[in-house]
């Protein structure tokens, strides 16, 4: 019996299940645009994954290029507008160059920005062909200087004088597609082990439920380790990857399999799958048919909010150097130069893709939120 | 209540021996087995290899036996404290670790009170202040803070400490007090190191203890019983922290459960990055000079103190709440 | 039923009160208006209509429960215990000192979910020694000794073990006689009751009000009884007032507006209540066309406009006023400044 309300609020709203025929997305997403935060975590989210695709025309050179002359060149930045000596304006893409001293404390040459010096900078410059995915043969980068021959580092150079920007753009590709891939692949035992689990219930349900227990009891950085350092090491950059996708899934799913579980029990018992049940129609059609377009929404925003952890996992696994290796360029690989406090002093740009993380991980966490409450405006 | 403490220690040995097997498949997973890559290293550095020192430890690990029986032999030694060696150190496992498990036990346990002394009382503000300026600032910081992944914050911190104070944070004692016996100075020593790490450890965690306080906690708040604590004549602030906050408080003892894991997990990494003496730098370097037997009793160790403390979370948590203990709902 | 005489001192006066629900992106809503109410000891007055009526809000109101989006816009509510000037609940401040002291202590209150309204965290004895801890200053032991004795008085067997149970251990009776234990606890003058029968099956319902009249008989306490049950009221109250969506539109004793109801809502309240009678005799029950509008539909004048037979042209735009039919009896109705000997009966 309800409790007469305080609020006066007589117009509660209705949980009215629309015609299926009506797009159920097309009702969520009405929900989710509401959500400005999320919609403006979507936006960001997008074009990191952009970035992520369309890594090879964007980033300026190639990541493993490197130049003994410009280790730890610090930033130039981009800059757009010039103040001539004699007062004028300039505008237009330039970066500045470099000069170098001798630190006389340390004895060890570092390169300090050159005001003096403008390397003017090309949108759509032209490059050394290469192939975009792969297969698309191309001679046009998205930014480049005028000169090749100028150095050029928006972000800063590392220990080996390879370009930062570069590397951070084809990190993200593989740090966010091992987040998405061991998303999938997670989903997959998730709705495989979960489905069974909830659908048919009895002892296969709680023995599941049992195992996710236990793994979500274990800390789970020494188990990761502790896969991880099984891999041997001859195998493959594309070997490492999938075997890390697969580790990180192999902890991953038991969240998802819990919601999807959890959204199956509650299913079972709704009344319009007794009918169908009462209808005679099979196990397969009424989980395909009724049962999986009811949660499909739940399931989404579930996968979105595991995706940055996954990102975080494979991070912190390549930081301590048991994730991937060196010649793969990931978010966490990269980080690993910045592991020693002096060479962090003297080149903090290194941090920068710590900073890629925490707005991917950001942007994933609001957007996943607004998709979660788009889906169930109720419940929580 | 007896019976729910029996049930859950009789669970809690059943996940423990989970736990071990774990251990123990990890432990094997590396191609080939420890005595062989022990033989390796002794010939490598020109050590005679003595065929009995061979077989009695074939004999010993059931070296070539199968799973079962290797398994069997490993966990009945752990059982009577026997660890293994570790052919790295050349030293029985337990001597090497132990002490560094007590360093983390302290980190992390530091790490749990300082989540709570902070998280509770801005939890019930931020409720209570519902869409007040705190209570949005507090919704941001805990956001920030549940994306920053920990090694980033400690190696911000670092950064930020060497080019302000000109100092390099890391370890848990000065050298003077490393190895000397636990006394007020040493104590001081030790607070004056670990706060650093603690504070990285505890940032996440707290972010969300204050968002589940402050769920549970506005949930609570329209429960028809605050307005009989009101209507009783009692004070705002006594209606409030003897109600809907001791409600609120019990399902967040339970996050314990999950809040540990991720603890332990957390400061695996954080330790690597701030140089800590604790149990994780030295998983690391065994997991990557494949140490096994060391490795293996550092993660059944790690696992077997987050189980620990999640059965103690679950008692405490049926100790405060009749609901649980007398088994209704 | 005891009578107490007419003239006897009210004890608390509710004079043209206004409640206001305001939200940050809608217009505020009127919830209670213009609602004249008297209490006087040992007497029983209900306040009756649908949920949603602004009855409750009413109740709440006197301990000033009512949530932060809520305030009292205008009008009195002056308690007055003894021979002191009497005080003005409305003017208080929520938190105050002053309406500390009146809450549990002088006006007490009983709510309708026995099993929400109580802790589930803490033994029923606790959360009732606390109230004598608090306002009788009494030792922990005393205020137990207490609670035994309240709960033997509201009939609770086994009372001293039933004090250290918690409430989902206890039936809902039990619960709701608990919290009646609760509200008597310091001897209030007045009693509060919101809905403290809904939520339990029909049996215990009577007994709980059998209770409920003999406490008033011994306690003597001033009663506001909030129901939407017609038979409940007839059984427990001395007075009645109907409430519409915050108006009340009739009010009057019992015998009164039950022999003559004025306003055409109570008329229609009556009608949908089953009457006993001999089968060839029976009538259809005649439900009350239409559905409560949202408040802030509500029309200028008459709240019960849109759904009223009778409704003629003031109706929608002129508030009615508050007609005296004598013998205390009141009712807001057009018809009855129009031509009061045509009113239906």
């Amino acid at each position: 019996m309800a409790t007469e309300t305080m609020h006066l609020d007589v117009t509660h709203p209705v949980a009215i299940k629309r015609p299926a025929r009506e797009s159920q997305f097309g009702l969520m997403w009405r929900r989710f645009k509401r959500h400005k935060l999320a919609v403006v975590s979507l936006w960001i989210a997008a074009l990191f994954y952009a970035v992520a695709l369309f890594a090879e025309f964007l980033a300026p050179v190639d990541p493993s290029a490197y130049s003994a002359r410009y280790t730890y060149a610090p930033p130039q930045g981009l800059h757009f507008v010039a103040v001539n000596e004699d007062g004028g304006w300039e505008f237009g893409p330039y970066v500045y160059g470099y000069k170098t001293e001798i630190d006389p404390v340390a004895l060890r040459r570092t390169f300090v920005i050159d005001e003096e010096v403008r390397l003017p900078v090309r949108f759509f410059a032209e490059s050394k062909p290469y192939n975009l995915f792969g297969f698309i043969p191309l001679t046009t980068k998205f930014i480049g200087v005028e000169n090749p021959r100028d150095p050029f580092y928006i972000l800063g150079a590392d220990r080996l004088g390879r370009d930062m920007l570069s590397r951070l753009i084809h990190g993200t590709r593989i740090s966010l597609s091992i987040g998405l891939a061991g998303v999938t692949l997670s989903l997959f035992f998730g709705i495989v082990i979960g489905g069974f689990a909830g659908y048919y219930g009895g002892w296969f349900d709680s023995a599941t439920m049992r195992v996710v227990e236990f793994i979500r009891s274990m800390p789970t950085i020494p188990l990761w380790l502790g896969l991880a350092a099984a891999m041997p090491k001859d195998w493959s950059a594309l070997q490492t990857y999938f075997a890390i996708t697969l580790i990180l899934s192999l902890i991953g799913w038991t969240e998802l399999a819990r919601v999807v579980r959890g959204r199956f029990l509650s299913l079972r018992t709704e009344d319009f799958v007794t009918a169908a049940q009462l209808d005679g129609a099979s196990d397969w059609r009424i989980i395909t048919r009724h049962m999986v377009p009811s949660f499909m929404s739940h399931i989404i925003a579930a996968a979105t909010l595991a995706i940055p952890g996954m990102i975080l996992a494979e991070t912190a696994l390549s930081f301590l150097g048991l994730g991937l290796q060196a010649p793969i360029v990931s978010w966490g690989t990269l980080l690993q130069d910045a592991q020693n406090i002096r060479t962090l002093a003297s080149a903090p740009w290194l941090l920068a893709p710590g900073v890629c993380v925490v707005v991917i991980i950001l942007a994933m966490n609001f957007f996943g939120d607004g998709l979660r409450d788009a889906a169930d405006p109720h419940g929580r | 209540m007896l019976g729910f403490i029996i049930r859950r220690l009789i669970a809690m040995l059943l996940t423990l021996v989970a736990v071990s097997i774990v251990a123990f498949a990890i432990i094997q997973l590396p191609p080939g087995d420890y005595l062989t890559s022990y033989i390796a290293q002794l010939s490598s550095t020109g050590d005679q290899v003595d065929p009995r020192v061979i077989e009695n430890l074939r004999v010993q690990y059931g070296l070539g036996e199968p799973f079962y029986i290797q398994y069997w032999k490993w966990i009945t030694g752990i059982v009577q404290g026997n660890f293994g060696q570790s052919f790295e150190w050349k030293r029985p496992v337990w001597e090497l670790i132990w002490g560094r498990l007590g360093n983390s036990i302290m980190v992390e346990g530091l790490a749990v009170i300082v989540m709570w002394v902070i998280a509770v009382p801005i939890g019930i503000y931020v409720a209570v202040r519902k869409y007040s300026l705190g209570d949005y600032l507090a919704t941001v910081a805990g956001f920030i803070g549940l994306a920053v992944p920990n090694f980033f914050f400690a190696l911000i911190l670092m950064y930020l400490a060497y080019i302000w104070f000109g100092t390099t944070m890391g370890g848990l004692f000065s050298p003077q007090f490393e190895t000397a016996r636990w006394s007020l100075p040493r104590i001081w020593d030790f607070l004056a190191h670990a706060w650093a790490p603690v504070l990285v450890l505890a940032t996440a965690g707290t972010a969300e203890l204050i968002r589940i306080l402050r769920a549970n906690l506005l949930d609570e708040l329209q429960k028809p019983y605050v307005t009989t604590a009101r209507a009783k004549g009692l004070p705002e602030w006594k209606v409030i922290l003897k109600y809907p906050v001791r409600l609120a408080l019990n399902p967040l003892i339970s996050t314990i459960g999950w809040l540990l894991p991720a603890l332990v997990s957390g400061s695996v990494i954080v330790s690597v990055v701030m140089n800590l003496p604790t149990a994780g730098p030295m998983l690391l370097r065994s997991l990557t000079t494949q140490d096994m037997y060391l490795a293996g009793a550092i993660i059944l160790l790690l696992s077997v103190l987050t189980v620990i403390g999640t059965v103690i979370s679950d008692i405490l948590l049926a100790l405060i709440d009749p609901r649980i203990r007398y088994g209704s709902k | 039923m005891p009578l107490i005489p007419m003239d006897a001192k009210p004890i608390l006066t509710i004079k043209d009160m206004s409640i206001v629900f305001s939200s940050p992106d809608e217009a505020d809503i009127e919830a209670v208006r213009q609602v004249d109410l008297t209490l006087s000891p040992g007497k029983t007055l209900a306040l009756v209509g649908e949920s949603g009526c602004g009855k409750s809000v009413t109740a709440r109101s006197v301990l000033r429960l009512l949530d932060r989006n809520a305030r009292i816009q205008r009008g009195s509510m002056l308690f007055a215990p003894g021979d002191e000037p009497p005080t003005d609940i409305a003017k208080l401040k929520a938190d105050s000192l002053p309406l500390r002291a009146i809450r549990g202590r002088e006006i007490s209150m009983i709510f309708q979910e026995p099993m929400t309204s109580l802790s589930p965290v803490h033994t029923i004895g606790d959360q009732i020694d606390e109230m004598l801890i608090l306002h009788e200053r009494l030792k922990p032991k005393q205020a137990r000794e207490r609670t035994v004795a309240l709960f033997d008085q509201v009939g609770i067997p086994g009372a001293r073990e039933r004090a250290d149970s918690y409430p989902f251990q206890l039936s809902g009776g039990l619960r709701q006689r608990a919290m009646i234990a609760m509200a008597l606890a310091c001897a209030p003058k007045v009693l509060i009751a919101d809905e403290p029968t809904t939520a339990l099956d029909v049996t215990t319902q009577a007994q709980i009000l059998d209770l409920l009249r003999q406490l008033q008989a011994d306690f003597g306490m001033a009663m506001l009884f909030i129901t939407h049950d017609l038979g409940v009221v007839a059984e427990i109250a001395d007075e009645v007032a109907v409430m519409y969506l915050g108006d009340v539109v009739e009010q009057g004793s019992v015998f009164d507006v039950f022999a003559a109801p004025s306003h055409p809502y109570t008329q229609a309240l009556m009608s949908s209540i089953p009457k006993m009678a001999r089968k060839a005799d029976r009538v259809r029950l005649s439900p009350i066309k239409g559905t409560v509008p949202a408040p802030r539909d509500r029309p200028e004048g008459c709240a019960f406009t849109s759904r009223c037979p009778h409704a003629f042209e003031p109706c929608a735009t002129v508030r009615p006023e508050r007609t005296a039919l004598g013998n205390g009896h009141h009712a807001r109705c057009h018809l009855l400044t129009r031509q009061p000997a045509e009113v239906v009966a």
